[in-house]
């Protein structure tokens, strides 16, 4: 165990491409942690989804240790959390679990969208926060214009920011000893009842679930036994110890040290985010403040392109959520697509993510239907159905009338923006609820439908202020709104998976949207192909794909033979991932496309 | 039954595939194995050419030879003499056909006219040449370093020295309009004898046409649907100057037809020698694709050795049933329903003939399928949908 003044917990906030990862990478190399020889690029982020996209989804930690300046060693934690608003609920806890932040801003760049988001977490943390403006080995970098927008923007002093290059190292040494000297150490009582924070787990094939925890009082043993306060489950800790990054046992864990537990722990449900751990005996009286349960917000259905890969995919999914808690399944069966499964997400960056995984883990190739949120829909007899799927819509004749989720979204933008983004939630069915300036920025509070927001309105709100808005919402409630199922046909066949529900002033705009994605999302056929979207049995939009009219091989002589029937088996196996509706082969990716909106 | 599979490749014929793997130039289109070399040892070439057609004859005992196709490259460059010992061979090990087709591809460049007489002398009965337009500016863009002159002049020289000429243009090029096509296509069908070769230009990944694509450089071609009217207008045209198409590329008088090209279409067997060259061999129940070593000089290198082969790979029933199928196809006559049956060990399927027959992209006659007019300008949809899963 250490003692809290030579502890230092701390993040690091940044905007995708920063340099957050190579930064990271730097101050495991600088302190020694991992030797030169075992040293890769992202050395903390672990899947290959996470380091293609330069995004975190799972935090991660890792221990320093640090001889300073000054002659004392100090044990220096970084937790590195995930950036995206599907995940903002476990960043606010991981934030929780530190007392400072870095916050990495590219000096040729300037400050952006994802870094004021998660700086405002850092700040309601009661983070103390250390600039870093990093990339200066770059002839575009300007140092006193990243400083000036960092106290105007984001209003922190930038007085004792750090310049730093994390590629060719400059700075790094900087960094470390100012994390010793401007970060606070971490509080807490050794002698009081243990109460540690539930940061985040994962399961392993070995060693069951891995919990990462911040104690914040008293003292962690291997052998003890240990209460999670949400659901009063007792589990006997059979392992604890630290990240660095690999994992090493500790004999104990301290106030203020973060490190992680064992306890033959089987599915990452009973281990909730945010939770707070106590001994079973002389267990501290309250939990922490701020625990969630995480609750899927968007649903959507996953099938398999190959229908006889039902079972490796029910296989994958099982395997998936053992790590997941915060995503749900049920199996679904579907006219057009045979057997699946009914999935709820945090956002749509998590069904991605968890798709990408599928895909590309598991290697199945899956249809992903129209993404959708849970309605409440109230029947004539008084009960009260949930509606996951818009293929399950009762019968009007019984329905009395349907609610829909709300939330308060809260934006941030520059000036400039305004006009936009307000546009945007206008055409989104949102209420004006606050306007606000702070310096040359704005912030707006809008009361938006969930169903407006959940599929692409985040993209659309990055492209419209090329990235400058910072977006964070809540659920607020359900209210009655005049809702529709919208159906689309193609060749005259109702395509279930397309299904939607949407607000009857903006069916037709939705509808024509959709058919008009779709006549380019269906390759040509050899014959042509209405497409229509409809509402009951009125047709509202329609488009016409034109038939096939050239697709020959101009030249076919004995020396192609072999090179042209590989070129067609090819096609004909991008032809299997497909799905035929009556005679009409539909792409897989069509699905979800075809709902994204040009504005 | 087993008889029928043994030797499948009679129903289609067998000939001899000359690859000669060099230009003057390259052109920004063309995806075929050619050099560009300054010195060339006709010699040495002679000695491989000699020593690889022993070798497959060897393999190919007592069957007559219906044709040799001298392609390329240029072949046009070849000497006579090469020409005449590499005919000779082939007589020396093969008996030839009463009818035998001998190609040679040419360029309209004076040069080569010049040797068309010795072409002949040497059993050349057949050229081909490649004219591709006919003004002078759509040449230059297509790399071509003869004139419409000249190939006018090519012409009327290989008119006077061989019975049968052909020659090919290429059309949807940059900027070419509908009435221009047509204008020209007229003017092409007043010049040709009984065959021509009309092919859509195609941008193939590799060359210099594929480069100037891929980085957007590549201006005015036209759309699928202008593309899909111009082959409809050369279908017309053509059968309107008595020269219909016999494949989606290949428009000859009635008996005029490439023979050496209805080998490789009614799926039969063809010994490919010369650098990079395919071959199929028919070799007890086995057929096999080969193919050779594509650098001239290591291919030069190989012969020396003993074999410029460097594949031979064994085709399995579905692989033979889908080439007969693609290449079949091609062609007005379209395939032999049995045939295809015996060959790839699988009927046609039935529910997809159905709809294609609905369609109306396909029809079947005295127990051949062949594609409509209307079917085949999309060919490769056809062939999606009928290729065994």
């Amino acid at each position: 165990m250490t003692d809290l003044a030579h502890i230092r917990n701390f993040s690091i906030v940044a905007h995708i491409d920063h340099g957050k990862s190579t930064l990271a990478d730097r101050l495991i190399q600088e302190t020694g942690t991992v030797q030169d020889r075992d040293m890769k690029e992202q050395m903390l982020d672990a899947m290959d989804i996470e380091r293609e996209r330069g995004i975190t989804i799972k935090a991660n930690t890792v221990r320093l240790e640090y001889k300073a300046d000054d002659g004392e060693t100090y044990i220096l934690n970084l937790i590195d959390t995930p950036g995206h608003v599907d995940f903002a609920y476990e960043v606010s806890r991981s934030m929780r679990a530190v007392e400072g932040s870095l916050l990495v801003v590219d000096s040729t760049q300037g400050v952006e969208a994802q870094t004021l988001a998660n700086v405002y977490q850092a700040i309601d943390a009661d983070h103390e926060i250390v600039p870093v403006f990093n990339k200066i080995d770059l002839p575009a970098s300007d140092v006193s214009r990243v400083a000036e927008q960092v106290e105007d923007v984001i209003g922190i002093d930038a007085s004792g920011a750090i310049a730093v290059s994390a590629k060719t190292g400059q700075g790094i040494h900087e960094v470390l000893e100012s994390i010793v000297h401007h970060l606070p150490a971490p509080k807490g009582t050794r002698d009081a009842p243990l109460k540690a924070m539930l940061v985040d787990s994962w399961y392993d094939a070995y060693l069951g679930v891995i919990v990462l925890v911040r104690i914040m009082d008293g003292v962690l043993k291997k052998g003890e036994r240990i209460k999670m306060m949400q659901n009063g489950s007792i589990h006997h800790v059979d392992r604890i110890g630290v990240f660095r990054p690999q994992m090493e046992a500790v004999d104990e864990l301290g106030p203020g040290e973060i490190g992680f537990l064992t306890a033959s722990i089987k599915q990452v449900r009973d281990t909730r985010v945010g939770d707070t751990i106590t001994h079973e005996k002389k267990g501290c009286e309250r939990p922490l403040p701020g625990f969630k349960p995480s609750v899927p917000v968007v649903f959507c259905g996953l099938f398999p392109v190959d229908s006889s890969e039902f079972e490796d995919l029910r296989d994958a999914i099982e395997k998936l959520a053992l790590n997941d808690a915060s995503f749900s399944y049920e199996m679904e069966t579907s006219a057009a697509l045979g057997f699946g499964f009914r999935c709820g997400f945090l956002g749509l960056l998590h069904l991605e993510v968890i798709r990408d995984r599928i895909e590309r883990e598991y290697d199945i190739d899956l249809i992903t239907t129209a993404p959708s949120v849970v309605y409440h829909i109230y029947m004539r007899d008084g009960t009260m159905r949930e509606l996951h799927n818009p293929a399950d819509m009762p019968d009007l004749t019984h329905v009395d009338h349907i609610e829909e989720p709300r939330i308060k979204a809260t934006i941030l933008v520059p000036d400039e923006f305004l006009g936009d983004v307000l546009k945007l939630c206008q055409d989104r069915r949102g209420i004006q609820e606050e306007l606000t300036y702070a310096g040359s920025r704005a912030m707006v509070v809008y009361d938006l439908p969930l169903n407006e927001v959940v599929f692409d309105f985040y993209d659309r709100l990055k492209s419209v202020t090329k990235g400058y808005a910072s977006f964070d919402y809540q659920m607020t409630g359900y209210r009655e709104d005049v809702l529709v199922k919208m159906q689309i046909l193609v060749n005259d066949e109702p395509v279930d998976a397309l299904s939607t529900m949407v607000h009857r002033d903006r069916a037709e705009m939705r509808g024509r949207a959709m058919v008009e994605k779709l006549k380019d999302l269906i390759p040509r056929h050899m014959f042509k192909i209405p497409i229509q979207a409809a509402i009951g049995g009125k047709v509202i939009a329609r488009e016409t794909l034109s038939a096939l009219r050239k697709d020959v091989t101009a030249k076919c002589y004995g020396g192609d033979a072999t090179r042209k029937r590989k070129l067609l088996d090819k096609q004909k196996a991008g032809k299997k991932k497909m799905r035929q509706f009556g005679k009409v082969d539909i792409p897989q990716e069509a699905f979800i496309s075809a709902l994204k909106m040009d504005s | 039954m087993p008889a029928v599979l043994d030797e499948d490749w009679r129903n289609g014929g067998f000939g001899l595939y000359v690859h000669w793997p060099f230009c003057q130039a390259k052109c920004p289109y063309c995806d075929f194995n050619s050099h560009v070399s300054r010195e060339i040892d006709q010699s040495a070439w002679v000695r491989a050419y000699l020593s690889e057609i022993a070798r497959v004859a060897e393999e190919t005992p007592g069957r007559v030879l219906t044709s040799i196709f001298f392609g390329g490259g240029t072949p046009s460059l070849m000497a006579p003499e090469t020409v005449a010992a590499v005919i000779d061979a082939a007589r020396a090990h093969w008996p030839f056909s009463n009818d035998i087709e001998i190609t040679l591809e040419a360029n309209p460049g004076s040069v080569e006219v010049g040797r068309f007489a010795g072409y002949r002398d040497a059993g050349v009965n057949r050229v081909s040449m490649g004219i591709q337009a006919l003004n002078d500016a759509d040449l230059r863009r297509l790399g071509r370093i003869h004139t419409v002159a000249e190939a006018r002049a090519a012409l009327d020289v290989a008119r006077s020295c061989f019975d049968r000429v052909s020659f090919d243009l290429i059309y949807a090029r940059q900027d070419q309009t509908m009435d221009a096509w047509r204008t020209e296509l007229t003017e092409a069908l007043e010049m040709a004898l009984d065959h021509l070769s009309l092919y859509q230009l195609t941008i193939e990944q590799g060359t210099a046409f594929g480069d100037r694509y891929n980085a957007g450089r590549l201006r005015g071609l036209p759309d699928d649907d202008l593309s899909a009217d111009m082959y409809l207008v050369t279908q017309e045209l053509c059968a309107k100057y008595g020269l219909p198409a016999y494949e989606v590329s290949n428009h000859a008088a009635p008996g005029a037809e490439s023979r050496h090209n209805l080998i490789y279409w009614r799926y039969g067997d063809y010994a490919g020698i010369g650098p990079g060259a395919h071959g199929r061999i028919t070799q007890g129940a086995v057929r096999y694709a080969t193919e050779s070593i594509r650098a001239p000089a290591a291919w030069l290198q190989a012969v020396s050795r003993g074999t410029g082969e460097c594949v031979r790979m064994p085709l399995s029933p579905q692989d033979q049933g889908s080439e007969y199928l693609m290449m079949g196809m091609r062609l007005r006559e379209g395939l032999d329903i049995e045939r295809y049956a015996h060959l790839s060990g699988w009927p046609l399927p039935q529910p997809r003939i159905d709809r294609l027959l609905e369609l109306g992209m396909i029809r079947i006659s005295d127990r051949r399928v062949m594609a409509t007019d209307a079917g085949r300008p999309v060919l490769n949809a056809i062939l999606r949908d009928l290729l065994v899963d």
